[in-house]
C-alpha cells in the first residue's frame, strides 16, 4: 500500500508525459491527488509494522507530515485545473509532470526510515520544484530559480556530509556504518560524540537552508515571489514540511544519544527566534505581497523550530503547527495567485480594494491573514498558543516573551500590507484582465479555509491522538 | 593498494589547485571529469571486490566522468562563453587561498578522532581540501557555469569522505544520490541556457533584480 502511494504519482507523471492535449492533461492531477488522499486516510488508521529490514515505516510523525502534504496537494491539484485554464497559451506538460514527481518524492520522505533514502527524496523534491518556479519564463523568475537551485543544492549537499559524519560516528562505535533510523536510535548512546556533534551541525544547516530558517532563508522571498501561487503553496506547505521532518529525524537521534540533545534544542530555539526577528523586520512595509508571504513562511518555520527546540508540551504545538501552517499557506498563496492574476500586478501600489474587485479571493486572503497571524478561532491559534504557553510553564520566560513580541510586530507589519490591499476601492484605470473568481479557483482554498476553521474549533479526535502519539516519540525516554 | 589510493588522492588535490588557477571553462570541466573518474576508481582500491562495488564504480565513472561533463560542455557551447573573465576574487589570490586551505585541511584532519585504520590514509584531508575548493569556486566566480563546477567539486569532496563508509550507503541510495545529482545538473544546464538567452550573458552578477528595497 505504501508503494502504491509512491508509485501512483509516478504513473500519473508518465501519463502526463504521453497525453498530448493541453486541456486534458491537468485533469490527471486531481485524479491522482484524490486517490492519494483516500489512500493516506486509509493508512492513518492502520498501525503497520516497519518493513523487515527497517527501511520503510509510516510512523506517527510520518503520518502527520503525509496527511498535511496530501491535503494540501489535493487542494492544489483541483486549483491547478482552474489555474491552468487561464494559462492555455503555454504548455503545462512540465508543470504537471514535475508536480506529480514532487508528490511522489514528498511521500517517500514521509515513509523513509533510512536517512540516506530520506536525503535522496528531499533532494528529489528540490530538483523537481525548480522548473515550476520558472513557469513564468521571465528574467525575474529565472533569477529566482537560479538562486533557489544553487542555495538549496549546496545546502542539501552539506546535509549529505552531515549524514556521512553520523554514519562515521556509528562506524567508530561498532565498526559497522549504518543510517537506519531504528538502529541509530537503539545504539545512539554509544555513538562517538565528536562526530555526532559535527553531524548535528551540518544536518541543521543543510536541512535548515532547505526549510528556510534564517539566516539561510535568502532564496525564499525570491522563489516564493516569482513562482505561481500554486507552486508557492506547495513550496511553503509541502517542501517545508519535508525538510522539517528531516530535522525531526535528526532530533530523534540527538535525543536518543542523551548527549547532543541540549545543544540541538538550543540551536533550534536560537535559529527559530532569529527567523522570527528577520520576518518581523522585513515584513513591515513590504510592497510585494508574495514576498510578504515568503517572510511569513520564514516566521512560521521559526515557530516550528522553536516548538521543536522547547520540547515537552510545545511538541504537540509544533506538530499541529506543521499541519496548520501548511494549510493556511495554501489558502494565502492560492488566493494571492488569484489576486495577482486579476490585477496583473503583485505590488500594493496597484492592488487595492481586492474585496470589491474579487469578493471571494479577497475575502479568503483576508481570512488567511487572520488565521496565519494566530488569531482565534482558526487552528494556528491553538498550535501557537500551545507552544508559547509551554515556554512559560517550563520557565523559558525570555523565549516566550520574545515569541509574543515578534508575533505582535509581525501582525502589525502584515496588517499594514494586507488591509490596504483588500479594503477600499480598486484604483481607476486598471487594465482589464480575463480573470474572474470561478468555482475551481476559489472552491479549493475555500475548502482549505473550512478545514482550518474546523480544526480550530473542534480538532478531530483521531488527529489529536495522532499528534499526541507523534509528540510522544519526541519526548525524552527515561 | 593504499599507496596507490593515496597517490590518486594527491592527484585529486592537485586538480583542485589547477581548477582554481584556470580561467578556461572547458578545461575546468574536463578537470572535474578526471576528478570524477578517479573517484570512481578509488573505492575499488580500498574495499574488497563485490557486486555493490562494481555497480558504484561503473555508476560514478559514467555519471561524473561522462554524462555530467557532456551536459555542462553542451551548456557552455550554447552560451558561447569560453572563459571566466571577471571573478569576484582574482585567480592568484584564490589559488593561494586554495593552497592554504589544503595545508590547513591536513592539520585539521590530524586532530580528528578517526578510526585507526583511516588514520594513515589521505581520504579525510583530501575530502576537506576538495570541499573547501568547491566553496571557493562557488563564492569567488561570477559565471553560472563556474558555480556549477564549484558545486560539483563540493560534491566530489563529500563523495571522497563517503568512500570510507560504503556500507552505510547501500547501492540503491548511492544510485539515487547520483541520479539526483545528474538531474540537478541537467536542470542547471537548462537554466543556464535560459539565463544566457535572457541576459545575453551567464554572468550571475547580473542576477540582482530581486532584492529588498
Amino acid at each position: 500500500m505504501l508503494f502504491t502511494l509512491v508509485l501512483l504519482p509516478l504513473l500519473g507523471a508518465i501519463i502526463a508525459l504521453i497525453v498530448p492535449d493541453n486541456r486534458l492533461r491537468p485533469l490527471i492531477l486531481p485524479v491522482v491527488a484524490t486517490a492519494h488522499t483516500v489512500l493516506t486516510i486509509l493508512l492513518l488508521g492502520s498501525d503497520r509494522a516497519p518493513s523487515p529490514e527497517g527501511w520503510i515505516w509510516l510512523d506517527p510523525l510520518g503520518q502527520i507530515t503525509l496527511l498535511s502534504i496530501s491535503l494540501l496537494f489535493i487542494v492544489c491539484a483541483w486549483y491547478a485545473v482552474g489555474y491552468l485554464a487561464y494559462r492555455r497559451e503555454r504548455s503545462n506538460r512540465v508543470m504537471c509532470i514535475c508536480l506529480l514527481i514532487c508528490l511522489s518524492a514528498m511521500t517517500s520522505v514521509t515513509i523513509a526510515q533510512h536517512l540516506g533514502m530520506l536525503w535522496v527524496a528531499v533532494e528529489a523534491t528540490t530538483v523537481s520544484m525548480a522548473p515550476l518556479i520558472y513557469f513564468n519564463r521571465n528574467a525575474r523568475s529565472i533569477e529566482a530559480t537560479w538562486k533557489y537551485l544553487l542555495i538549496c543544492s549546496v545546502g542539501i549537499a552539506l546535509a549529505l556530509l552531515g549524514l556521512l559524519f553520523l554514519a562515521y560516528s556509528t562506524y567508530l562505535a561498532h565498526h559497522e556504518a549504518t543510517l537506519l533510523l531504528g538502529q541509530l536510535l537503539a545504539t545512539a548512546r554509544e555513538l562517538n560524540p565528536a562526530w555526532l556533534h559535527a553531524a548535528a551541525i551540518f544536518l541543521l544547516v543543510g536541512f535548515g537552508s532547505k526549510m528556510g530558517l534564517a539566516p539561510l532563508h535568502t532564496w525564499k522571498p525570491d522563489a516564493y515571489g516569482e513562482a505561481p501561487g500554486l507552486v508557492g503553496a506547495l513550496l511553503s506547505g509541502g517542501l517545508v514540511n519535508c525538510a522539517f521532518l528531516a530535522i525531526v529525524r535528526v532530533y530523534q537521534v540527538c535525543l536518543a544519544s542523551g548527549a547532543e540533545d541540549r545543544f540541538f534544542q538550543q540551536a533550534l530555539v536560537g535559529m527559530g527566534l532569529v527567523s522570527m526577528a528577520f520576518a518581523a523586520v522585513f515584513m513591515a512595509r513590504q510592497a510585494d505581497f508574495k514576498r510578504m508571504l515568503a517572510y511569513s513562511s520564514v516566521e512560521h518555520v521559526g515557530i516550528l523550530a522553536i516548538g521543536l527546540g522547547l520540547g515537552r508540551g510545545a511538541l504537540f504545538g509544533a506538530l499541529f503547527h506543521l499541519i496548520n501552517n501548511g494549510l493556511t499557506k495554501g489558502v494565502l498563496f492560492l488566493s494571492s495567485g488569484n489576486i495577482h492574476r486579476s490585477y496583473n500586478n503583485k505590488t500594493t501600489d496597484v492592488v487595492k480594494g481586492a474585496l470589491t474587485r474579487l469578493p471571494w479571493s479577497g475575502g479568503l486572503f483576508l481570512a488567511g491573514f487572520i488565521a496565519v497571524t494566530g488569531s482565534p478561532p482558526f487552528s494556528p491559534f491553538i498550535s501557537e498558543y500551545a507552544i508559547v504557553s509551554s515556554a512559560f510553564i517550563d520557565g523559558r520566560h525570555l523565549v516566550g516573551a520574545l515569541f509574543l513580541v515578534f508575533l505582535a510586530i509581525i501582525f502589525i507589519g502584515m496588517a499594514l500590507t494586507v488591509l490596504p490591499m483588500v479594503m477600499g476601492a480598486p484604483p481607476d484605470g486598471l487594465e482589464p484582465t480575463d480573470y474572474r473568481d470561478r468555482l475551481l479557483t476559489v472552491g479549493p482554498p475555500l475548502l482549505l479555509m473550512g478545514v482550518i476553521l474546523v480544526m480550530g474549533i473542534w480538532p478531530p479526535p483521531f488527529l489529536v491522538s495522532l499528534l499526541h502519539n507523534g509528540a510522544a516519540m519526541l519526548e525524552v525516554q527515561p | 593498494m593504499n599507496a596507490i589510493a593515496d597517490q590518486l588522492l594527491v592527484l585529486v588535490m592537485l586538480i583542485n589547485l589547477v581548477m582554481l588557477g584556470s580561467s578556461r571553462l572547458i578545461f575546468c570541466i574536463r578537470a572535474v571529469a578526471i576528478q570524477g573518474v578517479i573517484l570512481g576508481i578509488l573505492p575499488g582500491l580500498i574495499h574488497p571486490f563485490s557486486g555493490h562495488l562494481a555497480a558504484i564504480t561503473a555508476g560514478i565513472i559514467l555519471a561524473k566522468g561522462v554524462v555530467i561533463p557532456t551536459l555542462i560542455i553542451g551548456a557552455v557551447k550554447k552560451a558561447h562563453i569560453r572563459r571566466e573573465v571577471e571573478p569576484y576574487l582574482g585567480f592568484v589570490p584564490t589559488l593561494l587561498l586554495g593552497a592554504l586551505f589544503t595545508a590547513l585541511s591536513f592539520v585539521f584532519a590530524d586532530k580528528l578522532p578517526l578510526a585507526p585504520e583511516h588514520r594513515d590514509l589521505l581520504f579525510v584531508p583530501a575530502s576537506i581540501a576538495t570541499l573547501l575548493t568547491g566553496f571557493l569556486l562557488l563564492t569567488t566566480r561570477s559565471k553560472a557555469i563556474s558555480q556549477v563546477i564549484g558545486y560539483l567539486v563540493l560534491e566530489n569532496g563529500i563523495f571522497i569522505f563517503g568512500m570510507l563508509l560504503t556500507e552505510a550507503l547501500p547501492t540503491m541510495v548511492e544510485a539515487g544520490a547520483l541520479l539526483d545529482l545528474l538531474v540537478g545538473i541537467f536542470v542547471m544546464g537548462i537554466v543556464i541556457n535560459h539565463i544566457s538567452r535572457e541576459f545575453s550573458s551567464i554572468d550571475t552578477s547580473r542576477l540582482r533584480a530581486l532584492k529588498e528595497e
